[in-house]
């Protein structure tokens, strides 16, 4: 098993060495043609359930700016509406839809009304019912209500007051079964809300109790950490979490995400922030992970692609699917970031194994014009990203090493220079320190 | 002492007594203090007695008599120049030791536009001081000479010394070192960091920022690196700066900054065109930026070669390979002076842990009494 690894991995290599040499043809015909066909709303919206599936709809309405598009969201959003009982979020939609779906789609008052009536007595119960079991002290009955309420209030749309609830049935949990169960009710209205601060800190507290986890869970606290990373930006730990995600997850989480989601988010992250061989050893050979990469076959491409350098294609894939993670609801801030990282380590890598690159040949392998490679470039090195100069005149890339020996030299002969400044300075500040000491002294006698 | 003081001819009279030896002449030196009123008072009638006046015997009273603001009454500086530089000589017992003179000697100097013979001065190191206000105006007008001469690292050691010297009231003279600080900063190291040191008084931490408010918006639009962003912020402070007399050095920031840019693509680019180079640091033309290359090469910040035929400039490394007889002597002039500082830090050391007043507070605080604890000298500077 480790020698055919090994026999795989130097095959890789010389693979991408030929390529590298300049061998441009190797990564067309490798190259299948994808289209960046228009998303498919209704495909999209069978991933998920419950309000993510409503407000990924609602999203994208919001933001892709084709009439069709938006209405057919729309639609669908109200449809699944109509299944739950959020008449706020119903009324929002049909001012959206504004008459432009026919009477079908209008303001269905009679629905609304009966749905709110349902409401206010379903509520009356419930308090009544926790009023009862508090003065009966019956923690787990509390637990329940507390419990219920939450529920009553995330199918009402009221999500503050639902995470209120949620978190209130913790005082009452007794094993750790119910804690993990609370955690994971507050972990889903907080994503929902967009608050993941809440997020994180309701993972560790599931994550505590461990005898209480199954696959399942974990899966689903690893989602939704990588989402809470994901948010704040530190794509690293959100590629180690969703890597980490186990293949039970399936579609058991499908109110917050979908296993295809999994694979984006996390073939985006480990593409912008991990090198080379944490790519290898954690998403090409992980097994796992490997299952979910079938799912989005474009970021399994992507990802082989940027390994073997064929980096041309790697960010064709990855334009291709610009438009439609631009809709997506968690990753639409990030896509450009993450690209923009994707495409300078793509530079760099590329440049590493070099004494001197053509850029000509260079510009071809990303698909781009010689001066705005140049650009790039010189961005790069100036953020020192990479060692190396450019002959403009050429084109050519040339890698920089550093001379030790001059740099030693330099260094310590402005290390004298500076220890000199500073000694005599302060001296100098110590003999004033001193007369002023000597006058106070002089005064005082 | 009680010397009569009421006549200007007592006074010469005096002087030509007591200028034999070493002796006499602090007994001199503290009766001419004496009579610094009358000098004040007589002063039209000094011009003649300068004539009865040796100036190489008695150059210690000449100089009481010779006034810095006589010789500026008689429009003609530069006359004072030598004489107090051989007063100030005279007067010193060590060239450790800053005078009253250093900073009248500094003003006539500037004045007369003898920079030369100021930086003759300058390069004693300063450790003796007597009245801080002294330091603070030797080093402002020091920081004034150096600036003249071009010698930006010298320049910026003296005002560094003014900001960071120990105060209880902001001064003037501080503020004005302060700005100046700022201004040959960026010209010579290209960036200011508004974060003064820690041992800077807290006096100078509190205020200095406030006065100074242009030259702080000037260092944030020049670390944008952006030729017009540096153009507008010294157009809408200019009056400011110009009432500051610093107009001068903020155009020398402004052309640093071309430097500066065209210094940073000597890291990015191998060769590049003159066009490019022209385009990339907002130049007007390929031969303004030519005329700047050419200036940089000569000064010695860049290392490159123009090839005009096709308009290419060539960006070299830095040629100096660290193995000539210079460079070694060089190395080694250093560590003879840093092993001449250390020694001189180690004394200072010793003294002050002998320090009875020192020792006393030193052991109030401590119970146990540890001779290492009180290692005055920052860890850093341990060798």
């Amino acid at each position: 098993m480790e020698a055919e690894h090994e026999g795989s991995r130097t095959m890789i290599e010389e693979d991408e060495i030929l390529v590298n040499g300049g061998n441009d043809s190797e990564s067309r015909r490798h190259r299948p043609i994808i289209s960046g066909e228009q998303l498919d709303v209704e495909a999209y919206a069978a991933l998920y359930t419950g309000r993510t599936k409503i407000s990924r709809l609602l999203f994208i309405s919001e933001k892709c700016g084709v009439a069709t598009m938006q209405l057919e969201a729309l639609r669908m959003a109200y449809d699944e509406i109509k299944k739950g009982e959020n008449t706020q979020l119903f009324r929002e939609v049909v001012a959206k839809i504004d008459g432009r779906l026919g009477p079908n789609y209008g303001v269905d008052i009679a629905w609304a009304d009966a749905v709110d009536r349902r409401a206010e007595m379903r509520k009356e119960k419930l308090e009544n019912e926790l009023n009862a079991y508090r003065t009966n002290l019956i923690k787990e009955s509390i637990r329940m209500g507390y419990n219920d309420f939450g529920d009553f209030y995330y199918a009402h749309g009221h999500l503050g007051d639902a995470f209120k609830n949620y978190v209130r049935a913790r005082d009452y949990c007794t094993t750790s079964r119910h804690v993990v169960h609370m955690c994971l009710n507050a972990i889903l209205v907080s994503i929902e809300m967009g608050h993941f601060s809440h997020v994180a800190s309701y993972i560790s507290k599931a994550e505590q109790s461990q005898d209480a986890l199954d696959p399942v869970t974990i899966a689903k606290l690893r989602c939704a950490a990588g989402l809470a990373h994901l948010d704040s930006r530190k794509y690293k730990l959100a590629a180690r979490k969703f890597l980490e995600t186990g293949p039970e997850l399936g579609n058991n989480y499908n109110e917050v995400i979908s296993p295809q989601d999994i694979a984006t988010y996390g073939g985006l992250c480990a593409l912008a922030s991990f090198d080379r061989s944490e790519l290898k050893s954690k998403v090409i050979d992980n097994i796992n992970f490997r299952d979910f990469l079938e799912l989005v076959p474009e970021i399994r491409e992507a990802i082989n692609n940027f390994y073997t350098s064929h980096y041309a294609s790697c960010l064709e894939y990855l334009g291709n699917l610009k438009a439609n993670l631009l809709l997506d609801i968690h990753l639409h801030d990030h896509v450009e970031t993450l690209y923009e990282q994707i495409r300078n380590k793509a530079l760099i890598q590329y440049t590493h194994p070099f004494v001197s690159v053509d850029l000509h040949m260079m510009a071809n392998a990303f698909n781009t014009s010689v001066t705005g490679l140049e650009k790039e470039l010189a961005a790069l090195i100036t953020n020192d990203q990479i060692q190396a100069r450019i002959d403009s005149h050429n084109k050519i890339l040339y890698a920089r090493h550093a001379d030790q020996r001059n740099g030693t030299f330099q260094r310590v002969l402005q290390t004298g220079c500076e220890f000199d400044r500073e000694v005599r300075a302060m001296l100098l500040r110590a003999n004033l320190l001193k007369h002023d000491f000597n006058l106070k002294t002089a005064r005082r006698h | 002492m009680n010397l009569n003081m009421n006549s200007v001819e007592s006074l010469v009279a005096q002087i030509q007594g007591l200028s034999g030896n070493i002796a006499e002449l602090s007994q001199l030196r503290t009766y001419l203090k004496h009579s610094d009123d009358l000098l004040r008072a007589e002063s039209p009638r000094l011009a003649p007695v300068l004539n009865e006046l040796d100036p190489s015997v008695h150059s210690l009273g000449y100089l009481y008599i010779l006034f810095k603001e006589h010789v500026l009454l008689l429009e003609d500086p530069i006359r004072g120049v030598a004489p107090l530089l051989t007063a100030l000589r005279k007067l010193q017992m060590s060239s450790e030791q800053l005078t009253t003179l250093h900073p009248e000697f500094l003003v006539l100097c500037l004045l007369s536009k003898c920079y030369k013979t100021g930086l003759s001065i300058l390069e004693d190191d300063i450790f003796e001081v007597d009245q801080p206000r002294d330091l603070f105006l030797y080093c402002y007008y020091g920081g004034l000479i150096c600036i003249g001469q071009k010698q930006f690292w010298k320049a910026l050691e003296l005002l560094h010394n003014v900001v960071t010297a120990p105060m209880s009231i902001i001064s003037a003279i501080a503020v004005e070192a302060y700005k100046k600080h700022i201004l040959v900063s960026l010209i010579h190291l290209g960036q200011f960091s508004t974060s003064l040191p820690k041992y800077t008084s807290s006096a100078a931490q509190r205020n200095l920022k406030n006065f100074s408010q242009p030259y702080l918006e000037l260092v944030n639009s020049y670390t944008t690196g952006k030729i017009s962003d540096l153009e507008a912020c010294v157009q809408s402070n200019q009056e400011k700066f110009e009432t500051d007399n610093n107009l001068g050095l903020v155009k020398q920031v402004v052309s640093s900054l071309y430097k500066r840019n065209i210094q940073r693509l000597t890291q990015t680019y191998l060769t590049l065109s003159l066009q490019d180079i022209a385009n990339s640091v907002h130049l007007n033309s390929p031969k303004e930026a030519e005329m700047h290359v050419l200036q940089m090469i000569q000064e010695g910040d860049i290392y490159a070669t123009i090839n005009q035929k096709d308009g290419m400039v060539r960006f070299l490394e830095d040629p100096e390979q660290y193995n000539s007889c210079e460079m070694i002597e060089h190395i080694d002039s250093s560590i003879q002076r840093i092993m001449m500082l250390s020694k001189k830090l180690t004394g200072m050391n010793e003294t002050m842990s002998c320090d009875p007043a020192y020792l006393g507070k030193a052991g109030r605080e401590r119970q146990r009494f540890d001779f290492d604890d009180f290692d005055t000298v920052p860890t850093k500077f341990n060798i």
